[in-house]
């Protein structure tokens, strides 16, 4: 990448060495989060804005009725994500890079072929009308990890979002106004919460949610997507150093933990927007 | 009614036993003369039961692109190509699939650490993958093809790469999933592991596995790739002694 900043030698053997005592360069223990901030409705229902250390991504839900394609009976949930120049200076504009493809893919993944969502209940007329969620990720500012931030993100933008009420009477379809009647939320299963290692040392050396530094350095990652369910959604590793099986079984151990905890701020940051409205 | 997994007898729906590989055949490249025409340097051709799958090597070669020159090491470009005729639906092919970028990126980067690229700086290598039939399993047939493929080209590694994929199915951990498992929501686990250290270096999970099921599906996937790697050590010892012959 053109714009992509070289790390010189001694700042990737400090990153190293400093690892080897069990100390990260921001002071953060191997297994603990940056400071995690979700703030919800900035632009209405379904908006989202996550800062997960400096890094900062918005989320924003829309919904349009669509026809579905032959026959069928479920709604859409679509992801598009838009990686701006203004988050770093290694994105370009209207060009599709390999990360921007792993991490529409992987929120993907984790929200729809997990079914999260309940898409047979987007369904308004069977194989006519149905609800297509659309799911607009930016990256506003990119300090490393911005998979599990946009992850966060879109889910909370989704279980924030309401689309508006709608009558069926015969073949007579009445999309209601909002101010007319109450918009009813997303049914949502479950939260899908997805949580990066960063490795170090040929694998010796493993830390959660890495940094844009971090990142730069290691020697390979892995993403577990789980839930509050204990229920793996997805996970992905490709190349990079290689792993146990048991420390993959302590991965995915940490990253359940994780997940539990960051779904309790999102569950309070929805309380909290929710309470706001009253 | 949905049908069981795992009958009550203990088979699958093709008659396999939960912890048996599908029938493996493969074709170790352009020594017999079989796509010498397309002036690949490896090529291989992998069946796992239906899933059929043709790789191509090209290079290390002069990079095609300015942009794509490392003067420490070499570059790797993966093509992940499914053919339009490989399911029972025909399926034109989208130029940006993001799914197949995505297949490619993860073959590219598992390759990317176990070829040793900085034996040939400022050079490309090549992979091109097709495949020609699906029956699910495609990233693993995939995986152990290109591995072939490039022992077929003479390109150095540090060790094989064996992939195969494990999942679960009403309470019994399956090996090696074929596409109607798949249909039937069957969580999978696609596993690649390089042989000597025993460590893992793909994983891909997609569709929800409870975590206490976790562990054991991994194992079996792991048993897979050990037996995996012999029947590639036998084809690739095979292919040698024919050569040499």
């Amino acid at each position: 990448m053109s714009g992509e900043q070289f790390l010189s030698t001694s700042e990737r053997t400090f990153v190293v060495n400093a690892l080897r005592e069990g100390i990260r360069v921001d002071g953060r223990g191997a297994y603990e989060f940056r400071g995690l901030s979700i703030e919800l409705g900035g632009g209405g229902f379904g908006s989202a804005e996550v800062l997960l250390g400096k890094t900062r991504v918005l989320a924003n839900v829309s919904a349009e009725v669509v026809r579905p394609t032959a026959n069928s009976a479920e709604g859409f949930v679509l992801f598009n994500t838009s990686f701006s120049p203004m988050a770093s200076p290694a994105f370009e504009a209207g060009r599709l890079t390999e990360e921007e493809v792993l991490v529409s893919r992987m929120l993907e993944k984790a929200v729809r072929r997990s079914r999260a969502i309940d898409t047979e209940g987007l369904c308004i007329v069977a194989g006519e009308k149905v609800w297509s969620i659309r799911v607009d990720i930016h990256v506003l500012d990119h300090e490393g990890n911005i998979l599990d931030c946009a992850c966060i993100a879109a889910i909370s933008a989704l279980l924030h979002f309401r689309r508006p009420d709608v009558t069926v009477e015969g073949d007579q379809v009445t999309i209601h106004p909002m101010d007319e009647r109450n918009p009813i939320p997303l049914s949502i299963h479950h939260i899908p919460i997805c949580i990066s290692f960063g490795f170090f040392d040929k694998g010796e050396r493993v830390v959660v949610d890495p940094t844009h530094l971090e990142e730069q350095v290691q020697d390979g990652d892995f993403i577990v997507v789980v839930n509050t369910h204990r229920e793996l959604c997805t996970m992905s590793k490709a190349g990079g150093a290689g792993l146990d099986v048991a420390r993959i079984v302590q991965c995915t151990e940490v990253a359940a933990a994780k997940a539990a905890e960051v779904t309790e701020l999102i569950r309070g940051a929805l309380t909290k927007s929710n309470e706001i409205k009253k | 009614m949905k049908s069981d997994v795992v009958s009550p007898e203990g088979f699958r729906c093709d008659g396999r036993r939960p912890n048996e590989l599908r029938r493996f055949n493969c074709d170790m490249g352009t020594a017999s003369g079989g796509y010498a025409g397309s002036g690949a340097d490896g090529a291989a051709y992998v069946e796992q039961g239906n899933t059929r799958c043709l790789v191509l090597v090209f290079g290390p070669k002069e990079p095609s692109m300015r942009s794509a020159v490392l003067h420490d090491r070499a570059t790797l470009s993966v093509e992940f190509n499914i053919a339009s005729f490989s399911s029972g639906e025909r399926k034109t092919k989208l130029r940006k699939d993001k799914r197949l970028l995505e297949m490619a990126s993860i073959i590219k980067s598992t390759f990317e650490s176990v070829i040793l690229m900085s034996s040939f700086p400022r050079s490309e290598i090549t992979i091109q993958i097709q495949i020609l039939q699906f029956d699910g399993g495609s990233l693993h047939t995939a995986v152990n093809a290109t591995t072939l493929a490039l022992m077929n080209a003479g390109i150095p590694m540090e060790d094989y790469v064996v992939a195969c994929s494990a999942g679960f199915g009403n309470g019994h951990p399956i090996l090696d999933v074929n596409y109607t498992e798949e249909g039937m929501d069957v969580p999978v686990i696609s596993l690649g592991i390089t042989p000597r250290s025993g460590k893992v270096i793909l994983l891909n999970l997609e569709s929800r596995l409870h975590l206490d099921e976790f562990e054991k599906v991994v194992t079996l996937a792991r048993d897979g790739c050990t037996q995996m790697h012999e029947i590639l050590d036998t084809a690739v010892r095979s292919s040698a002694e024919a050569l040499a012959r």
